[in-house]
């Protein structure tokens, strides 16, 4: 009963291994990137464009209104981050309709690399946003006595995003392995629907989440208005 | 009783109970969450797109539990130190 992508080893030499996990994110970025080139080959800003740029642009745009609306301000530096961890998990999840695809975000290295990678973007578009002292001024928001418990909702943030994911992905594969040896066809194909809901899902809540710490990372803290003093009568 | 059969008795209760238990509370939650939500949504129909986008995260945040939970439960069967440990000296033996 395999648990993750981690065991089925295709090559190995010696203490390099090339498990089913690498291999699968290679194809993955592999289809992405070469995908995307392709049809950016000729954009064209007409009325008349390709289909391929329109789903592009359908997506793009989708991903950007829905970072503006968790509250960030310039969307278009955030969406190549946050576009990239939603397409990611997608396509990951969408790829297990081909049969012998095992989504790399079903392994724990996977998404504890995803949720690493939000953990430094936090500070980093933070900093960026309102400089180091700014942003290291919100640790001690509202008093200095939260400072522990800032930092570690810091990380248990991140270890609940690579948690979630790596459970719901794994669930939804075993589920489907564990079926498939009991019963006929029907009842895993409902489970292997079930399973690209969930995924689907799990990649819209991994990004929004992702864009929401990164909100409250760069939310401008207003200074108090100061009270006007009251009018000479 | 010796201990690999001690070792498998508590394996295997404890991940049934962990997961039989740690589905109760986030099953409940999610109800309470939906029903307010759903109540949320008829009395200000157009705020639908916020409101969902909320439920769904809130959904997600507390899903994860039962997760952990399973997660919890699929190391106690598949991947349990204790076991292999035990196996291990009984096959070397």
């Amino acid at each position: 009963m395999r648990l993750s992508p981690d065991e089925m080893i295709f090559w190995q030499h010696g203490f390099l291994k090339l498990n089913g996990t690498i291999v699968f994110t290679w194809a993955l970025m592999f289809v992405l990137t070469a995908g995307s080139k392709l049809v950016t080959r000729k954009l064209s800003t007409g009325m008349k464009r390709s289909r391929w740029q329109n789903l592009l642009e359908i997506i793009v745009t989708g991903i950007e209104q829905q970072i503006a609306e968790v509250g960030l301000r310039h969307p278009q530096t955030y969406v190549g981050f946050l576009g990239t961890l939603f397409l990611f998990v997608a396509i990951s999840t969408l790829g297990t309709v081909i049969p012998g695809f095992e989504p790399p975000t079903g392994s724990l290295s996977t998404t504890a690399a995803l949720a690493l990678c939000v953990l430094v973007a936090v500070p980093f578009y933070g900093i960026e946003e309102q400089g180091l002292g700014g942003y290291l001024k919100s640790y001690v928001e509202p008093t200095v006595i939260m400072l522990p418990f800032n930092i570690i909702s810091e990380l248990s943030r991140t270890l609940a995003l690579a948690v979630r994911l790596f459970g719901n992905m794994m669930s939804g594969t075993m589920i489907l392995a564990i079926l498939l040896t009991i019963t006929p066809f029907i009842f895993p194909i409902a489970m292997s629907m079930l399973g690209l809901l969930t995924g689907m899902v799990q990649a819209y809540i991994f990004s929004i989440l992702a864009a929401v710490y990164i909100a409250s990372a760069t939310r401008a803290r207003k200074p108090k208005p100061k009270q006007a003093a009251p009018a000479e009568a | 009783m010796d201990s690999m059969t001690l070792i498998a008795i508590a394996s295997i209760v404890t991940a049934g109970l962990t997961i039989a238990l740690g589905s109760i509370g986030p099953a409940l939650g999610e109800g309470r969450a939906v029903a307010t939500a759903l109540s949320s949504l008829a009395q200000q129909p157009d705020a639908a797109a916020t409101i969902t986008r909320t439920l769904f995260v809130g959904l997600a945040m507390i899903e994860s539990i039962a997760i952990y939970c399973f997660v919890v439960s699929m190391i106690l069967i598949f991947a349990n130190p204790f076991w292999n440990h035990v196996i291990a000296q009984a096959t070397g033996k």
